[in-house]
């Protein structure tokens, strides 16, 4: 490397930069609420656009052990195009995020910090989101199991505290469950890491794909793990805790958990499953599957009985989490037992323009409910008039959910679609082509009432317009995934083992 | 003769002539009057100039086209070959004359800026479909027809509006997600979506699996079919006239109808082959339903009192002739089909405008209340004259040239039960068309019309924005069939492609 920064100044830096910021914010003074958010956007930003120079070309994974303790003892940071696409996104949708909660959380400097719900929303919300951020960047960039169980456990931690920002009984409890939910799984894939490690000696990810783990405790290992960060995940049947804690959470609290804090779980999942284990076809990969449809189908249904805006938002994460467990069973029907590498790109493809398009949801469905100080559906009859751009936001970001072009999703949906195709399992395309009509008909559902005149609402507070046009941009993104996917695609390509 | 342009991107410059005024105007104010017209007409007149240079350059052989990779494998393609242009001029031109017309109906009216956004969006949806170079980016544009013309279907915002709205949501996003479903399913056992003249699947691989190909046929059928308003599919269509006058003439002349008869040429010619279509007896299953779904619309135009319900049966069945005569195996028969994609595309337009300019100035909508209306809107009423003559097929309106090449097409085919279809059909648009023209001009003028705006228009009959487009479509129906022997008319231009080989 010729410049003097290489990619392990980058890769600390996205990881230590928001792990700063945050402690800055937690001084609490609105100056250094707003100096916390801007250094660890600030970080990021330049940190992952550093990596995007550093990466390319060459050997597909950058390995730095940090402080020179690399692997079997010390903290090792590897990146691999997978682990560079996420991390951009991450960057993206949380400076949307950081900078919609600047607004969402109003003019902080004359608040009571202590007393109101608003003021300890505000107080908190910037500290703990950005702690997340840290943890969720790790995770990405982490080369061994022990360290994600720490960031996983603080991310738990985290993301718990973030739904009882809220202090209504409602969410205390929500963020309770959440934390209890969190604990547990963390405890079981905690038990599967001491596992591993009495079998293998190593906790390594790379060393441990080496060992080419074979027999009964290495598979209980992962099915704890992996039970483990289902539930964290929100993985049908374990999905209980998601709708009410999302739903509970500030607006933007709610963006964070729903599009990031997740796939921060899933993307553990997927390291153990792809990368050190290397699952092959067989029942493991069908059940992860079937639980997935079940999420898909579930999911749907209950997002359409849903009489809340934002469980309504909520309810579609646990569906839409379901796409990324499809995934599994299709990516192992390559030619000749290898892996299907539309399976693979199409569903980080999802996960990506999920990532974007349901924080644009979350985030143009907390300026409703902002405008209106209510959450029910019917409380937002005839929004689309008072805040077009906002109800464009909420459309574009639910369309691409539905797949429909042009969009992320619908590239996605193409590519998973042609996954299943190849390989003749009609049965999986035809419950992605069932998913994406009941993700229509609930998108719609939100869009009649919204368009609806007859009843409109008696209080309207005007919604900043920093909070409508950052939902916005974050939509704008979710159809310009659609028009250009050849970059994100090979990258995602080069990282599959 | 050599092509005055060259410049390969102009299909995306077609494309953009429509978009970027179409978010120009979401992005002005409601009630930046001035701005939003000359936004519109610049598109609009833009478009056509566009387009004049593209047919002058196919004419004398070049080629337009532009792509961009979005995915490995697929591609955003853009190709302005001469069936390409049979389709986007005719989007072109009518929606120059629609876009006026709806100046003048709507301009008065209330969410005008949504309106025509969204109404340049339509029409970009429907270029850019009609110069797609491949099966992705068919879907592409297909499905954002469908949100593009919603807010117009809906736009009046009464009850029975968004109804028929949801219908033709329903209707329209079920179809196109199945056709995602058959694209990708195309791509998976063809290995490319490309559309080539004469097809891209290959003989032997259909000859020996036609089962299979069939239900990948049929997959893509129905999702091209509800667009394209066959039977039993086509029941959003008559529902859907509650839109004003303009949004019906673009549902069914110049965009969403004409984007499903052309979904059914692109899947017949350009990727199967019809040869392929024909053996694995695709082919005749779209003939059939074609020749159902001409009778059906006919019967049931027969008894309407609404006149834009009329006009929209008529449609059902007058949009079958497409379907017809391009899966039929003979060269004249698919010159027929094609060349009506235009034909009916102006006859239909005209007749809209028609009961518009009816509906806008008299408050006629009813066939009951048309009473001596001609002795009232001369002018209106002998477009509409023209217009319906020619979709019974009277010489020398168009409707006659396109119903000829059919029946001979259909001889030469061997098939005569199609000339019985097409006899039938004519009798039955006689016989809804003819009393509705003898009531216009016969019946005794009533002493109030229900309800005559207060706005005069000097000695003029109706407002010139609404009067003068129906006038020039008419004529264009007219010359069309009068002037069929040159190059550069519909039938000239479809013979070109046809004996090109480019279909």
């Amino acid at each position: 490397m010729t410049s003097g920064l290489d990619s392990i100044h980058w890769m600390t830096l996205v990881v230590l930069g928001p792990l700063v910021a945050s402690m800055v914010a937690l001084a609490g003074t609105p100056r250094t609420l707003r100096l916390g958010l801007a250094l660890g956007v600030g970080s990021v930003l330049v940190g992952v656009g550093g990596l995007w120079l550093t990466f390319g070309g060459g050997d597909p994974v950058l390995r730095n052990p940090l402080g020179g303790w690399g692997a079997p003892l010390g903290i090792d940071l590897r990146l691999d195009g997978l682990a560079l696409v996420m991390l951009t996104m991450t960057a993206l949708v949380g400076a949307a995020i950081s900078l919609y909660s600047t607004a969402y959380f109003g003019d902080i400097s004359f608040l009571p910090l202590r007393d109101s719900p608003a003021g300890r929303g505000a107080r908190f919300f910037a500290p703990l989101w950005l702690l997340l951020w840290s943890a969720l960047n790790g995770i990405y960039l982490s080369g061994d199991l022990f360290n994600l169980y720490v960031l996983i456990e603080i991310l738990g931690l985290g993301a718990a505290a973030l739904v009882t920002l809220a202090v209504t009984p409602k969410a205390t409890v929500a963020g309770m469950r959440y934390l209890l939910v969190s604990l547990v799984g963390s405890l079981a894939f905690l038990m599967g890491v001491a596992l591993l490690y009495v079998v293998a000696g190593t906790l390594s990810l790379e060393l441990l794909a080496e060992e080419g783990l074979q027999g009964p405790l290495p598979a209980a290992a992962l099915a704890l793990m992996t039970v483990g960060m289902a539930a964290k995940t929100a993985l049908f049947p374990l999905h209980a805790w998601l709708p009410p804690a999302h739903a509970a959470a500030p607006a933007p609290g709610s963006a964070v958990l729903s599009a990031l804090v997740v796939k921060g779980s899933f993307y553990i999942i997927v390291r153990l499953w792809v990368d050190v284990y290397g699952v092959g076809p067989g029942p493991a990969v069908f059940v992860l599957g079937l639980l997935g449809a079940g999420a898909i189908l579930w999911g749907s249904i209950l997002a359409l009985r849903q009489r809340s805006l934002k469980r309504l938002v909520a309810y579609s994460t646990v569906a839409q989490l379901g796409y990324l467990f499809v995934m599994f069973p299709l990516l192992v029907s390559g030619d000749g037992g290898g892996w299907n590498v539309d399976a693979w790109t199409g569903g980080f493809y999802h996960a990506l323009s999920h990532g974007v398009a349901k924080a644009a949801m979350f985030l143009a469905a907390g300026s409703m409910s902002y405008a209106v100080a209510r959450d029910d559906l019917s409380a937002i009859s005839g929004i689309a008039h008072r805040l077009p751009m906002t109800f464009l936001a909420f459309g574009l970001g639910g369309l691409s959910l539905a797949g429909i072009p042009p969009s992320g999703g619908f590239v996605a949906k193409w590519l998973l679609l042609r996954a299943a195709l190849a390989d003749g399992g009609w049965g999986w395309a035809l419950l992605l082509t069932l998913g994406g009509l009941l993700t229509l008909a609930y998108v719609l559902m939100v869009l009649r009432y919204a368009i609806d005149r007859t009843d409109p609402p008696t209080t309207f507070r005007p919604v900043p317009r920093r909070m409508e046009w950052t939902a916005m941009g974050l939509a704008l993104l979710s159809v310009l995934l659609g028009f250009r996917a050849v970059e994100i695609t090979e990258l995602l390509a080069g990282a599959l083992p | 003769m050599t092509p005055l342009v060259a410049w390969e991107a102009l299909p995306l410059a077609v494309v953009l002539s429509s978009l970027v005024p179409g978010i120009g105007i979401m992005l002005l104010g409601e009630e930046a009057q001035r701005a939003r017209i000359t936004l519109n007409l610049l598109g609009a007149v833009a478009k056509v100039v566009l387009v004049g240079f593209m047919l002058q350059g196919v004419g004398a052989g070049a080629s337009y086209a532009w792509r961009f990779t979005v995915l490995p494998g697929l591609e955003f393609s853009l190709v302005g070959d001469a069936l390409a242009l049979l389709f986007v001029t005719l989007s072109a031109v009518l929606w120059l004359v629609t876009t006026v017309y709806a100046i003048g109906y709507l301009e008065g009216g209330e969410n005008r800026r949504r309106f025509f956004s969204f109404f340049s969006l339509c029409v970009t949806a429907t270029t850019g479909l009609a110069m797609a170079g491949d099966l992705f980016t068919f879907v592409l544009f297909y499905e954002a027809l469908t949100w593009a013309t919603y807010p117009l279907v809906v736009h009046r915002g009464t009850p029975e509006a968004i109804q028929a709205g949801r219908r033709y949501l329903v209707y329209t996003l079920v179809s196109g997600t199945v056709l995602v479903l058959g694209a990708v399913w195309f791509q998976v056992e063809t290995g490319g979506v490309a559309f080539q003249p004469g097809g891209v699947v290959d003989p032997e691989a259909a000859a020996a699996q036609p089962g299979r190909y069939l239900a990948l046929f049929l997959v893509l059928l129905a999702g091209a079919s509800v667009k394209a308003a066959l039977f039993p599919v086509h029941g959003w269509l008559p529902v859907a006239m509650v839109a004003p006058a303009p949004v019906s003439a673009l549902l069914h002349a110049v965009a969403v109808v004409k984007a499903g008869a052309f979904a059914l040429i692109r899947l017949l010619h350009s990727l199967f082959g019809i040869e392929v279509a024909s053996d694995i007896g695709a082919a005749g299953i779209v003939a059939v339903l074609a020749a159902v779904t001409i009778l059906y619309g006919s019967i049931r135009a027969l008894n309407q009192d609404d006149l834009k319900r009329l006009l929209a049966f008529s449609t059902v069945s007058q949009l079958s002739y497409v379907a017809l005569g391009v899966a039929l195996l003979t060269p004249t028969a698919q010159i027929g089909g094609l060349v009506h994609l235009v034909h009916q595309g102006i006859m239909k337009i005209t007749l809209f405008f028609c009961a518009g300019l009816l509906a806008h100035t008299l408050g006629v909508k009813k066939i009951s209340q048309m009473g001596g209306v001609a002795r009232r809107m001369p002018l209106t009423m002998m477009a509409f004259t023209v217009a319906a003559l020619g979709m019974i097929g009277i010489p020398p309106v168009a409707g006659f040239l396109s119903k000829w090449y059919l029946g001979v097409g259909a001889m030469e085919a061997g098939m005569p039960w199609v000339v019985g279809v097409l006899l039938a059909s004519s009798l039955l648009n006689a016989a809804y068309f003819l009393p509705v023209i003898r009531t216009a001009y016969l019946d005794a003028t009533p002493d109030r019309w229900p309800s005559e705006g207060d706005a005069r228009f000097g000695r003029i009959e109706a407002d010139v924005r609404l009067l003068v487009p129906a006038l020039v479509v008419a004529l264009l129906a007219l010359a069309s069939g009068v002037f069929g022997g040159s190059p550069w008319s519909p039938l000239g231009w479809t013979e070109l492609i046809v004996g090109r080989g480019d279909l």
